[in-house]
Parts: structure tokens; C-alpha cells; sequence
């Protein structure tokens, strides 16, 4: 075990190369709805219980069911009210299971990136071998159901190992070259798009998700109140709106179609994306294009900076 | 030890059920925009259900194979949890009960069956206020979960719905399992003693078709995510914070209802929170609110069903 990730340095939110978004706007916002499958009789894993109770875990399983066969249409009905497309966080065996549910993401062109198989499948305690053939099932299922070539990951259900992050990029790329895996959502040590140091070399970045404005983090693990999340949202935005006027910000709404399509959560949310895309200079992007701006105009920029900033700390 | 030198049994990378629909039998694959529109009785759009869980907290809790939520916590005996859920079935219920008369609520009685075999008192006023009876299996310590005997889960099942029968006179259709917690076989043992309809799968806000090998169930989600134990106890969340939930979830259920077809609000109550002094004005707002409503029909969940399978007739 490491001390320390070792996959990006410290750099200083101040004073960094000046991030502009296409149009001049200064948050790029994307909304990422996870669309999951949770497996009713998951092996086990040693390191992580699938379901706090024992098999059939009725009321875990079935929340997470309601999801899909009624929360999925209800969010959905309101990004396209609002004009956004979704970036999907995919379990990839829905593909499978629920292809009505891909079929109407694929439609609107939505961008679907793999958040594993299933969401009862954790990464801890794979060899390395096991999760390249997972991370490899993931990007080639994506590929065979939508055509898209999966740029972004997000480990199933935040499991990872310490190879997470270059196993995706070397397999994305082996698939896809220069468009296959250039992004990760598994870290959250920023509000702005950072270089990611990987063992191959190959330029990668990480794209801020955020787990604060997570609806589960909020609703499950926070147990927020519905209009106090709507209070989160404007202030999130708000504060990185006024920063976005000096240097480019992101803004990330992680959902999770079984929380915000509650009927008593769905306001919140909508007034929250009435209210964001209700401003004019907000790039309403997808993960994919804000990794891709990222890598054309700033990575390098980026980079340049952070090396000079590390050398001037080692010469002091 | 490095990474390399450990892995998961192959089987964690095989996905034997990864199919179209679900990786079980139990149902089929449904999203609630493509079905068939609801009617319910008078043209109205929003069925109501108010359901009043009645629950009995032995003192000598085994809490096998988990704690119930809300049961015993402290060391034995445990006579705050004990007496504090006790006066929900003394004091709260008639709270509860006059709230009831006063907006014309037509509930369902989900009831524990030893609490109804230990209080007669409750069981004849229940009776002449009217509305119907479900079994909420035999009282909180008696968990339905895989792994249990299947003979000793069966002698649980039978008891509890003879009992209630007998002390109701009613015919008993509806099961709610303590904690909404279910075995692989609840639903088979379910439809064995003539249950008709069954509320633990909160995956759902419309009923559908269950399937067991002893014949169909239908399934009537409870929505958990609403109700006030979950708000208040779970979450830990205001009573006005509950009451602001549920106006929410209502008016746009309406709202959805006259747009899509017939919807079900389902609201789960109990008398051992709602019932206290400073809580019960907060039931009667919510009462207020989605009682006076020309959209809605309120009836007890059986009558819900039976409107439910009619209008699905008339569509064929």
C-alpha cells in the first residue's frame, strides 16, 4: 500500500493558466445520471458486502429497481426540458438487461461512459489481469450497444486498486486510440480539469464529478432535507460561477435516477437546472467534451505549470 | 504482498443472468411511461393510500439475523425503545384516529398479528372505524430472510394470517413483511395461505404482477422513501420537513397524473411518531392537503388493486 496516490501533484488553486470554455463561459456543467444495476444475489467479495442484510436484500434491491422502471423516464422528461444531454455512468450489463433504457440515451445523444458491470461487482481483490478484462468488458460492451467509443470511467461503486486509472487509459486506448479512455471521474481533489500522472505516460485527465453534489451522498449518506439540496446546488454554482469570470470552472451534478426521480426530490432538482442553465455563459457539456477541450487548449499548459511550480518548490 | 499475488474466484467475472429483464423470475421488465393509462374510480387521476403500520417491539429482541430498524438498542431490557413504540398502539393510534374522521381517511391497517391477538380493545375500535386489514407478518422480531428454515418461515406466515382472520373477520388479501424484509420463499409462502397482493418491493408506484411457484402475487409498492419513520428516523429530518415532502411528492403526482394517467400515492404511517403530541398537527396538515383534492380518490389499498386490475381490463 501507498502513502501517497502519486497520480497528480500539488497545485495551488491560485495563480494557475487561466481555463477558457468554448463561448468564453466560465463553468462547464454536465449532469451525470448513474444508470445501475444492482444484482439481487451478487457473489461475494472479500472485502465489501453487497447488501447490509442477507440475500434477497428486498429493500435495497427494489429502490434501486424503482430507478429504473420509474425514475429514469422522470429525469430524463426534465434534462430534455432543459436541453441537456446526460452523461451516462453505466453499469454496463443494463445494456443487457434494460436496452429500452440505452435505446432512449442513445437517441438523444447522450455520451455513456462504463461504471462497471454491475454495481454489485467491486473491484477489491481482482489480479490486475481480472480488472483489465473487466475495464476491457465494460468499454467493448458500451462499443457493441452504442456505438461510442467510452472515454471516461468511474469505478464500480468507487471500488478501485492502484491501477485503476492506467488500466482504463492503456484499454481505452488499445480499443480506440487517442479517443478511447481519456478520463477519469474517481477523483475529487478539484474544481477545475487536472493532468493525471499514469504509468504508460499517455496524457489523461481527470474531470471533476463531485461527490458533495452527489444525490446519494447528499440524500443517502447526508441525509439532506430536498430543498436544502436545491440551497447546495445554487451555492455550488454560484461560488464557482463568480470564480469561473477569472479562470474556467466545472460543475458536475452526479445523479442517481432512483434519488432525484422521488416525487417528493424532482423539484429540487428542477429548479436547480432551471435556475444553472438559466444563465448565459454556462458551457452545458458532457464529460467527454469537457475532457477533450481540456486536453486541445490547457493540458499541456496545465502541466507546464505544475512542473514548474514542483521545481520551484524543490529549489526553495 | 503485491497485487499481482492475489485474485477472485473466476465466478467473480462470470455473469450467468446478464440477459434481457432481470437476473431473477420473479417479474417482468417495465417502465411505468410505456404502460397502458390508469383509471381510477369517478375519473379521478391520484389514488391515495394511507397505510398505518401497527407494530408490536419485543422486549426480548433477538434482532437475528439483523436489528430491526427502530426496534430494541439499548442492553436488556430496553424499556425506553420498548414502552416508546408501545405508546403508538395506547395513545398514538387514537390520535391518529380522530385525524382520520376529521378528513374522511379510509385506511389500511397493516397490523402485527400478535399485536392483534394482545389487544382486543384496539382491534374492536379499528374494526367499527372502518377500513381494511393487511398482515404485517406476526410482530418486529420476527424477520423473513434467506437463509431461514423454510418449515419455521412457513409455521410464521400461517400463524400470522389465521390469527388475523379470525380476529377480523376479514379475508386478509395484503401482506407487509416487518421491515419489508423478505426470504426466497415469502412470496410462495405468501400466495400458499390465499395472500393477494403484497407491499415489501418498493420498486414501483403502480401494482404489477409478482410471480411465485405457488401462483401470481400482486405486488403493491409501499414506498418507503416517504414514509415518516424513514423521514424522521431514518433521516433524521424535521416533522415540518416531513410535512414539506410529502405536499411535494403529492403535488407532483398530480401534476404527472393528469398529464400521464392514474398515479398512487402510497403513505406509510406510524402511530408511535406521528401519533406524539408535537407531530400529530403535522399528520393533520398533510391530511389537509392531500385529502381536499378534486384529483384524488382515497380508498384502502384493496379497493386500489381491484380499480387497478378493472381499468387494466377495459384497456385489453
Amino acid at each position: 500500500m501507498k502513502e501517497t496516490l502519486g497520480a497528480y501533484d500539488y497545485w495551488p488553486w491560485e495563480n494557475r493558466p487561466k481555463i477558457t470554455w468554448p463561448g468564453g463561459a466560465r463553468v462547464a456543467f454536465w449532469v451525470a445520471p448513474n444508470v445501475e444495476y444492482y444484482e439481487l444475489d451478487p457473489p461475494a467479495n472479500p472485502q465489501r458486502k453487497p447488501w447490509p442484510t442477507p440475500h434477497p436484500s428486498v429493500p435495497g434491491f427494489s429502490i434501486r429497481d424503482y430507478g429504473n422502471r420509474v425514475g429514469h423516464a422522470r429525469q430524463m422528461a426534465l434534462l430534455d426540458k432543459y436541453g441537456i444531454r446526460g452523461s451516462v455512468s453505466l453499469s454496463v450489463a443494463l445494456c443487457e438487461h434494460h436496452p429500452e433504457i440505452i435505446e432512449m440515451c442513445r437517441e438523444r445523444d447522450w455520451e455513456f461512459f462504463s461504471h462497471g458491470i454491475y454495481n454489485t461487482r467491486y473491484t477489491y481483490g481482482m489480479s490486475e489481469a481480472q480488472e483489465r478484462e473487466m475495464i476491457r468488458d465494460g468499454i467493448e460492451t458500451i462499443q457493441r450497444h452504442t456505438g461510442q467509443a467510452c472515454a471516461g470511467y468511474l469505478a464500480p461503486a468507487l471500488s478501485h486498486s492502484e491501477h485503476t486509472l492506467d488500466l482504463f487509459a492503456e484499454v481505452g486506448q488499445e480499443l480506440f486510440g487517442e479517443e478511447g479512455g481519456i478520463y477519469t471521474c474517481d477523483l475529487f481533489h478539484d474544481d477545475q480539469p487536472t493532468p493525471i500522472r499514469l504509468r504508460s505516460g499517455r496524457r489523461f485527465v481527470s474531470v471533476p464529478y463531485s461527490l458533495e453534489m452527489n444525490d446519494t451522498i447528499v440524500y443517502a449518506v447526508n441525509k439532506v432535507e430536498p430543498r436544502h439540496y436545491l440551497t447546495m446546488l445554487k451555492r455550488h454554482f454560484d461560488r464557482l460561477y463568480a470564480e469561473g469570470a477569472e479562470s474556467g470552472t466545472v460543475m458536475c451534478i452526479p445523479t442517481h435516477n432512483y434519488q432525484i426521480s422521488c416525487p417528493h426530490r424532482i423539484k429540487a432538482f428542477e429548479e436547480a437546472l432551471e435556475y444553472i442553465t438559466g444563465h448565459s455563459d454556462v458551457w452545458v457539456a458532457t464529460g467527454r467534451e469537457i475532457a477533450r477541450h481540456y486536453l486541445e487548449h490547457h493540458h499541456d499548459d496545465a502541466l507546464h505549470d505544475i512542473q514548474a511550480k514542483a521545481a520551484a518548490a524543490g529549489r526553495s | 504482498m503485491s497485487s499481482n499475488d492475489r485474485s477472485l474466484p473466476a465466478d467473480y467475472l462470470a455473469y450467468p443472468w446478464r440477459r434481457h429483464g432481470y437476473d431473477h423470475d420473479r417479474y417482468a421488465w417495465s417502465m411505468l411511461t410505456e404502460r397502458p393509462p390508469v383509471q381510477w374510480p369517478g375519473g379521478r387521476s391520484l389514488a391515495v393510500w394511507v397505510n398505518v403500520s401497527l407494530q408490536f417491539y419485543p422486549l426480548n429482541q433477538r434482532g437475528v439475523p439483523f436489528k430491526v430498524p427502530n426496534g430494541m438498542a439499548m442492553p436488556y431490557p430496553d424499556l425506553r425503545h420498548y414502552s416508546l413504540r408501545d405508546y403508538g398502539n395506547r395513545v398514538g393510534i387514537f390520535r391518529l384516529l380522530q385525524a382520520f374522521e376529521r378528513f374522511g381517511v379510509r385506511p389500511t391497517w397493516a397490523i402485527n398479528a400478535q399485536l392483534a391477538e394482545q389487544t382486543p380493545y384496539l382491534m374492536e375500535r379499528l374494526k367499527a372505524f372502518g377500513g381494511e386489514f393487511i398482515c404485517h407478518g406476526w410482530n418486529m422480531d420476527h424477520l423473513h430472510t434467506g437463509g431461514q428454515d423454510r418449515d419455521e418461515e412457513a409455521a410464521i406466515v400461517r400463524r400470522s394470517v389465521d390469527t388475523l382472520r379470525a380476529l377480523t373477520g376479514q379475508p386478509v388479501r395484503g401482506w407487509l413483511s416487518p421491515a419489508k424484509h423478505q426470504s426466497w420463499h415469502t412470496p410462495e409462502l405468501l400466495a400458499e395461505n390465499g395472500i393477494d397482493y403484497c407491499c415489501d418491493w418498493v420498486n414501483d408506484e403502480l401494482p404489477y404482477a409478482f410471480a411465485t411457484e405457488a401462483g401470481e402475487l400482486a405486488m403493491m409498492p409501499l414506498t418507503t422513501e416517504i414514509e415518516d419513520q424513514f423521514v424522521m428516523c431514518q433521516n433524521l429530518h424535521s416533522e415540518d420537513a416531513w410535512v414539506d415532502q410529502v405536499k411535494d411528492a403529492f403535488d407532483f403526482l398530480v401534476e404527472e397524473s393528469r398529464r400521464e394517467g392514474g398515479r398512487l400515492l402510497s403513505l406509510n404511517l406510524h402511530p408511535w411518531l406521528v401519533g406524539q403530541p408535537h407531530r400529530i398537527a403535522c399528520l393533520e396538515e398533510v391530511l389537509a392537503h392531500i385529502t381536499d383534492h378534486e384529483a384524488v380518490w382515497q380508498a384502502p389499498a384493496g379497493e386500489i388493486l381491484d380499480a387497478f386490475r378493472a381499468s387494466q381490463q377495459e384497456v385489453r
